[in-house]
């Protein structure tokens, strides 16, 4: 039976209702490309997701239509997602500052009493 | 453009947490009723998996489906403008198959192995994407409601657990939101337009109107299985609250416009704020959902051709140490 439709380019594909030719195989849609977008000079790239292509050129293709179809953007970045290493969130405790690196934050540092406490005493002696 | 609508899988009506690890499952659960979300390599529960797939594979495939029959009026849009509003929203929703492909991909399942299920007709997909758009009123109440419907579903959806889907449909209900503004302005047109055209927007409506209360899906049962998927924040509100929003939000517009709905039933209850409607022919659903809807064989068969014209030239450009992993994110 062909496909009779309403949409008449439909109907003169002339397509069978019922065949089924040959599964896609894996791969037959290509491997993955992550994406990273930069919308404005100044700031840092970001990961905006992925798109599937056969190389980078086109990876870049399909990331422009995929990706930047609203707002702005100047500058786009992909990657084949093989060649990105990442760490496992059930790892991500490595990232866990602890107590005693207390000396890398700012707040780590406290001079204003020891500046108070000095200029009191300043002043105390030459009163 | 996806609903609530998807049909569940009766195998799975045991408990949904039968074989898990306690200790990881409790880890787990509070870390969703704590706010954060669940990434593609998290434990996860096995039901939450597939559970996930199957609903975001839905997704994908109603997108990719349902760009067909507004596809159709591209052709013959009234005017330049009309044309290429069309042609962006249709190309819009194809990007979001993509972006949704991409996200299912993440829990395991490949793209390749997505678009078989789905053209063996083994995948489902909204169901209102089985009945034709006859004219291009048709394609005026698609834009507008079926779209409106789709966001109160998605917008729920993105406060959901799984990263990869929310991070999605964020992406996707910004664009919509263009769908619903042009489908509205489409609708308002003709309806303020001469007698023939409010004739042809009364008539598109009246015939969508159930495939739209279908939409939402079946009225909820409470069962273990809605409360655990609740709580893992797969599904985000009951059919009957996200039916309940669209009414609210969309009759009165529609009433608005003159425009008559074919339930003599449907009203808003001022005491309890909830509307009354007669329940949709549930059986059609079924019927329709199972393959015998007007469209069913249309839609499948046009994305076969697709797959089958395109594939001579997927083949030309395969790179031949091509190496799959799944999507990071």
């Amino acid at each position: 039976m062909k496909i009779v439709s309403l949409d008449p380019r439909v109907t003169r594909e002339n397509i069978d209702a019922e065949t089924l030719e040959g599964e896609l195989q894996p791969l037959d849609h290509f491997e993955t490309y992550e994406v990273f977008e930069q919308r404005k000079r100044g700031t840092h790239h970001v990961h905006v997701g992925n798109v599937h292509a056969p190389s980078h050129e086109l990876a870049m293709v399909f990331a422009k239509e995929q990706y930047t179809r609203r707002g702005q953007c100047v500058n786009l970045w992909v990657v084949r997602t093989s060649d990105i290493f990442v760490t496992e969130y059930m790892d991500s405790d490595i990232f866990e500052t602890t107590a005693t690196k207390k000396y890398r934050e700012p707040d780590a540092y406290k001079v204003i009493d020891r500046i108070n406490a000095f200029k009191a005493r300043e002043a105390a002696k030459n009163a | 453009m996806y609903g609530n609508a998807y049909v569940e899988n009766p195998a799975a009506t045991n408990s949904l947490t039968a074989n898990e690890d306690p200790i990881k499952l409790a880890e787990f659960e509070a870390r969703i009723a704590a706010g954060e979300k669940i990434e593609p390599n998290d434990w996860m529960p096995e039901q939450y998996k597939k559970q996930l797939i199957r609903m975001i594979e839905q997704h994908a495939h109603s997108e990719i489906i349902g760009a067909l029959p507004e596809g159709t009026w591209i052709t013959r849009a009234p005017g330049f403008r009309r044309k290429l509003a069309l042609m962006a929203k249709v190309q819009d929703e194809i990007g979001h198959g993509q972006l949704l492909y991409s996200a299912a991909e993440t829990l395991g399942k490949s793209r390749e192995d997505m678009t078989n299920d789905l053209i063996s007709g083994k995948s489902k997909y909204s169901n209102v994407f089985n009945y034709p758009a006859k004219t291009w009123a048709d394609s005026a109440v698609i834009a507008w409601l079926i779209d409106a419907g789709a966001i109160v579903n998605q917008l729920a959806n993105s406060k959901g657990s799984y990263g990869p889907y929310c991070r999605a449909l964020e992406r996707i209900c910004a664009e919509e939101s263009f769908h619903l503004k042009y489908g509205h302005d489409n609708v308002v047109f003709l309806a303020t337009g001469t007698p023939k055209q409010r004739e042809m927007v009364q008539d598109a409506l009246s015939r969508w109107w159930e495939p739209i209360m279908h939409f939402f899906g079946p009225p909820d049962k409470m069962s273990v299985h809605t409360e655990v998927l609740m709580r893992w924040k797969v599904k985000m509100g009951t059919n009957d609250d996200m039916r309940q929003t669209f009414l609210d939000m969309y009759v009165p517009k529609i009433w608005d416009l003159g425009l008559t709905l074919p339930d003599p039933n449907l009203k808003k209850n001022e005491e309890t704020g909830k509307w009354e409607y007669t329940e949709p022919n549930w059986e059609v659903f079924k019927q329709v959902i199972n393959g015998n809807g007007p469209c069913n064989k249309e839609r499948l068969a046009v994305r076969r051709k697709a797959e089958e014209k395109g594939r001579w030239v997927r083949n030309a450009i395969l790179r031949k140490d091509a190496k799959y992993v799944t999507p990071l994110a």
